[in-house]
């Protein structure tokens, strides 16, 4: 009996109770958790993959230089502007610090990569939105940077792509991200004309001033599967028509059923199914048979 | 009686003295004419010291006056024999957005504008002037009727932004505002825009890729909300107040970092105290826009906006 206090005692001296944040510790790095499913699979595994979850098949997020990797000819891609930098321009207490921490973080000036390269050789022009960087959202540099993208397609006489990755407006920059929304749409007017290919790939999430600006307007509009692309945030709607909304709302399914997108395309048939366009855009004669 | 707002109460209480004292005046038979000048001289300087240093706050106050002008009283005041057009031949017509064509100073132009309602039963007509995407595609329809028949355009933004709702977002609120913005870029035609009241995010954007843009006074153009901006920012709507301080919406500010071409200067306390006179400012100002845009091809037209938007942003390389 009095053992039986002693082992009680033991017993709980050594109890350990797994916490939330230790079930989901997986070492970095080696595995990674789909955020989807709650499986664990192998980050090498996962690359070969293209960041797309074994199990159950959820689109992960990538970052800018990976999607590089996946869609562009081999050492074909050559970045631009990498040299602008973001002001402060309405002086918001630490703006400046989070944009040099997610610079050093996701190795990208701001939250959009461009340049150019090839597909099978082909060349384009890309742009391509990293969600990583302060939510993909568009401030100055994003929009200027997408701008010079388009310009730098218009004079190449090149077809224009891109992957939008983007909450909306960066809101510490004020109205001049709003006009950002204006500046890409001049420019992509301005590559319209000359007859040139606008493709625009939604991944997720897309959502207000970009959605509602270069994202919705390309000759083609492309998503992947399950990808969240909106005007208004869901709460936002929620709050405001007072109902519940449907499980798929503002998926690339739904948008796909209300006639906003062309096709949503999984992210292994991605580079062939848009090389195939390009290819079938380049010739400016009319075809005769 | 118009609604007075907090910041102007010390003008409102000293113009109801001095009326209180003309009735004395005339009822007790006692001459008091020099204290009346007086104290008219010292209202002068008040609503002058007042006017002429509100805040951003103050300006948003007045920018949502609910009596202040809407493209409708302007239209009345600055144009005649104006027809509306409704629908946008696709799904509906969207009452938030009118338009149509009327006569400024004798020759044919398209006017469009976001429309609030002027009480309670209209706004929800009106849906508080946030439209759907079928109102924007009517504007769009407008403009490219415009184009064909090579009016000049002018928009008036009024509205707190796109309305976000679920059937909204079914029929591509993103893409009828999209498609506004690379429409406009390239339109013939000279398109000036004026914002009369809240110019609220893409929602008032869509109707502002124009040559020239002006802004009344006591307007707002923003990203987002003072109360949106503060609960995003500071997790708190209650700072608005600072909010619009910190987000430079008003049209000074605006002018300042150069987004737009003009302010037009308001009546003292604001567009609503005397809407006629306001639209007199409004009419001279659009006048010389017009003279100097219809001088200009269609390719330099086209230019011009590209150019101005162009050079919007601030960055270092």
């Amino acid at each position: 009996m009095i053992r039986d206090i002693f082992r009680k005692n033991q017993k709980k001296k050594y109890a350990t109770i797994p916490t939330e944040k230790a079930k989901n510790d997986v070492p970095e790095g080696i595995m990674m958790k789909c955020p989807e499913c709650r499986k664990n699979v192998f980050t090498k595994d996962l690359m070969k993959n293209l960041k797309v979850c074994p199990t159950c098949d959820h689109h992960m997020k990538m970052t800018a230089h990976e999607r590089v990797e996946i869609f562009l000819d081999e050492n074909t891609f050559e970045s631009m502007d990498d040299h602008l930098e973001t002001v402060n321009p309405l002086n918001f207490p630490s703006y400046t610090e989070k944009i040099k921490s997610d610079a050093k973080k996701t190795g990208i000036n701001e939250a959009v990569l461009t340049g150019v390269g090839q597909l099978e050789g082909q060349k384009v022009v890309v742009a391509i939105m990293d969600s990583h960087f302060r939510m993909g959202s568009m401030g100055s540099v994003v929009g200027e940077k997408i701008t010079r993208a388009i310009e730098k397609a218009t004079e190449l006489q090149v077809p224009f792509i891109i992957f939008t990755a983007s909450g909306g407006a960066r809101m510490q920059e004020g109205v001049l991200s709003l006009m950002q929304m204006a500046k890409t749409s001049v420019a992509l007017r301005r590559h319209s004309d000359h007859g040139l290919l606008y493709i625009s790939i939604l991944t997720h999430p897309t959502t207000g001033g970009v959605s509602a600006s270069f994202a919705s307007v390309g000759d083609i509009n492309i998503a992947e599967p399950k990808a969240l692309i909106g005007f208004a945030g869901r709460r936002v709607i929620e709050q405001t028509v007072r109902e519940k909304l449907p499980e798929d709302f503002q998926t690339a399914e739904f948008l796909m059923e209300h006639g906003q997108l062309d096709a949503v395309i999984h992210r292994k048939d991605m580079r062939e199914k848009v090389t195939t366009l390009v290819q079938m855009h380049m010739s400016k004669e009319v075809s005769t048979w | 009686m118009v609604k007075t707002l907090p910041f102007e109460e010390p003008v409102v209480q000293l113009k109801a003295k001095i009326e209180e004292l003309k009735e004395y005046t005339v009822t007790a038979d006692v001459d008091m004419t020099a204290e009346i000048e007086n104290l008219e001289k010292r209202l002068q300087r008040l609503e002058k010291e007042i006017y002429e240093n509100m805040e951003p706050w103050d300006r948003v106050q007045v920018a949502r006056h609910p009596s202040r002008p809407t493209t409708r009283d302007y239209i009345q005041l600055l144009f005649t024999d104006f027809i509306e057009l409704h629908g946008d031949r696709l799904y509906g017509d969207d009452a938030a957005i009118i338009g149509g064509i009327a006569l400024f100073d004798g020759k044919p132009i398209t006017i469009i504008g976001h429309q609030r309602g002027a009480d309670t039963k209209e706004n929800i007509k009106r849906n508080f002037g946030m439209p759907h995407p079928e109102g924007y595609r009517k504007a769009l329809r407008l403009m490219k009727q415009a184009e064909k028949f090579n009016r000049p355009i002018i928009c008036f933004i009024d509205t707190k932004g796109a309305y976000p709702g679920k059937a909204a977002e079914e029929r591509g609120q993103s893409e009828a505002i999209a498609r506004n913005l690379v429409e406009m870029a390239g339109l013939k035609v000279p398109v000036i825009s004026v914002v009369i009241g809240e110019g609220g995010s893409g929602g008032a954007l869509a109707l502002g890729v124009a040559n020239h843009i002006h802004m009344l006074e006591n307007s707002t153009y923003s990203v987002i909300s003072p109360e949106g901006a503060a609960s995003i920012l500071w997790k708190d709507a209650s700072l608005a107040k600072q909010a619009a301080e910190a987000m430079k919406i008003t049209a000074p500010d605006l002018k300042k970092m150069n987004i737009i071409d003009g302010v037009i200067r308001e009546v003292y306390g604001g567009a609503h105290r005397d809407s006629e006179a306001q639209a007199t400012y409004m009419k001279e100002v659009l006048l010389n826009s017009l003279r100097e845009l219809s001088k200009l091809s269609a390719e330099q037209l086209i230019d011009e906006r590209y150019n101005k938007f162009k050079h919007i942003g601030e960055f270092t390389e």
